[in-house]
């Protein structure tokens, strides 16, 4: 765990909108933004819907710095829309990693918080996604550490949800979820005998921070303050993984592994109790200190 | 189209391309030498096991045929839905895919993808959506949701959307739609082996869809601002 002693505590990021994550993330007044709300930029797709629309479509972006050393950053709010990515949303995101490539910064950090496409302009969006993917990708490439920090009220899912399993690292609280297909998608679709998305522990036990840890998904399981996601962001801005064919043997091995090992698992406390831990039904219970300690040995290789 | 008969249309010479539970994967002859495919087919819905064996194929190409073009067959419903490939994180499994993608192209790969019956939203995002060009056969399918489906999500009026559709490329499914925003390039006509052969061996700078997108009308922002972010 990381020591936070000396650190303004006390601001969860779970409750906090996106412009508050950025400026309590950062270092004091250091963020600029980049196409801020006084340039009025909207979606025309919303608008021709009649929907209500916002001046900076549902993600902030800029440029700040983080114990000193230059960051972009771009910080969705769940507020709007649930952060759903449209055609403007998404092009303020690929065109930050874009710049990334060219102004060098120590690493970007993306606040996600999405269920990913916004079916408004559903074509548009997923494109959108798309691009973030391959401009991701091409930052990574140059060398650029790209951090996820994922822990809001709607998580991260969708296309987004493959987004953050393509940065370098990720941060999440015990509070964040990350998947793909939302459970409440796959209930309407499947039937609730498949996922029933009302029952809260099972929705964490498979999709939440916890478990992510766990599968070696994130780098690091923080306690639901800004301050926690501001060490971890600092112990990870120096840990590049630059994509190389070794690096995604590994990552190949380590999810074949997973599939062997838990592929016939129908609920995170099975895969807890395989990994060999004891009275795994108690880990939800437990708060990020004790929980840390207790998987210590028992979390899956770092992907 | 059904597989076998695409095959045979692609590749008249020859091709050694297999099917195992609906995912294809092997080689075929053109005009310009031997390229790698991999893909779906069934309107294949793709969860982790298609992801690791498709990522597989890739990393195998890079491995054993450095610089070989690779061609992708669509024809996927999406990602499974299901509790279980939630469970063991499925969309890193398709992050997984899309990174292997990735280091082909930046490896010298060409990235082709055709989408041949459907392509729908996270299975073909992974996959698909990765190549240097897309193409699509006139009958082809590509949606990330239907219009009823959109309309109970979004509490929209059906009628309003079907109204929309009319006049905006963004949302309604449809290969012209996703042509005009750029993502789709062309539609392919037989006979097929020549279009192939047209597009083996072109060189790509970078992802080209927002500037297509703007040039053909159909996202007029995406492209501006994305270039505005970038060097303001």
């Amino acid at each position: 765990m990381s020591d936070l002693s000396g650190i303004h505590r006390g601001h969860s990021y779970y409750e906090a909108t996106a412009r508050s994550r950025i400026s309590k993330l950062l270092d004091s007044n250091s963020f600029r933004e980049l196409l801020g709300p006084a340039e009025r930029i909207t979606s025309p797709h919303l608008e021709s819907l009649g929907q209500p629309c916002s001046f900076n479509d549902g993600i902030i972006i800029g440029s700040g710095r983080l114990n000193d050393l230059p960051v972009l950053i771009a910080s969705q709010e769940g507020g709007f829309m649930g952060g759903a990515v449209g055609e403007v949303h998404g092009a303020k995101l690929t065109g930050l990693l874009e710049r990334a490539v060219d102004e060098r910064p120590a690493a970007v950090l993306l606040l996600l918080e999405s269920g990913g496409v916004r079916l408004h302009e559903a074509n548009a969006g997923l494109i959108a996604i798309s691009e973030v993917i391959r401009a991701l990708l091409v930052t990574r490439d140059a060398g650029i550490p790209v951090l996820g920090l994922i822990g809001g009220a709607y998580g991260c899912f969708g296309g987004m949800g493959i987004v953050a399993r393509c940065c370098d690292a990720l941060i999440i609280n015990e509070e964040g979820r990350l998947g793909l297909s939302g459970p409440d998608v796959i209930e309407t679709t499947m039937g609730v005998e498949e996922f029933d998305s009302t029952d809260r522990a099972l929705v964490w036990r498979t999709v939440g921070g916890k478990h992510r840890y766990l599968l070696g998904e994130v780098q690091c399981l923080v306690e639901d303050d800004i301050a926690a996601f501001r060490v971890a962001a600092i112990e990870n801005i120096d840990k590049a993984q630059p994509l190389s064919l070794e690096s995604l043997q590994q990552e190949h091995l380590a999810l074949s592994q997973r599939l062997a090992n838990y592929g016939q698992c129908q609920d995170g406390i099975n895969i807890w109790e395989k990994m060999g831990i004891d009275d795994p039904q108690e880990l939800p219970l437990m708060n990020i200190p004790s929980f840390l300690v207790v998987v210590e040995n028992h979390v899956q290789g770092k992907l | 189209m059904k597989i076998e008969a695409l095959l045979d249309e692609l590749f008249p010479v020859g091709h050694s391309i297999k099917n195992a539970q609906s995912i294809l994967t092997g080689f075929g002859s053109t005009g310009k030498g031997e390229i790698a495919v991999m893909g779906t087919t069934d309107h294949l819905a793709v969860g982790v096991e298609a992801a690791l064996i498709l990522a597989d194929f890739v990393l195998g190409i890079i491995k054993e045929s450095p610089g070989r073009p690779i061609l992708m067959l669509v024809d996927t419903q999406g990602q499974r839905l299901s509790k279980r490939d939630e469970l063991l994180g499925i969309n890193g499994y398709l992050a997984h895919v899309a990174k292997c993608l990735e280091l082909a192209r930046q490896r010298g790969h060409q990235l082709i993808t055709l989408i041949y019956s459907e392509a729908v939203s996270g299975g073909f995002l992974a996959f698909g959506m990765m190549a240097d060009e897309i193409h699509t056969l006139a009958e082809a399918k590509v949606r990330v949701m239907n219009l009823p489906a959109m309309a109970r999500i979004t509490k929209l009026p059906l009628e309003q959307l079907q109204e929309l559709s009319s006049t905006s490329p963004s949302f309604a499914p449809g290969i012209e739609n996703f042509i005009k925003l750029g993502g789709v390039q062309t539609v392919w006509q037989e006979p097929l082996a020549e279009q192939l052969d047209q597009v083996v061996g072109l060189k790509h700078g970078g992802d080209q869809r927002r500037r297509n997108g703007f040039m053909r009308h159909g996202r007029k922002l995406a492209y501006p601002i994305a270039q505005r972010v970038k060097e303001e």
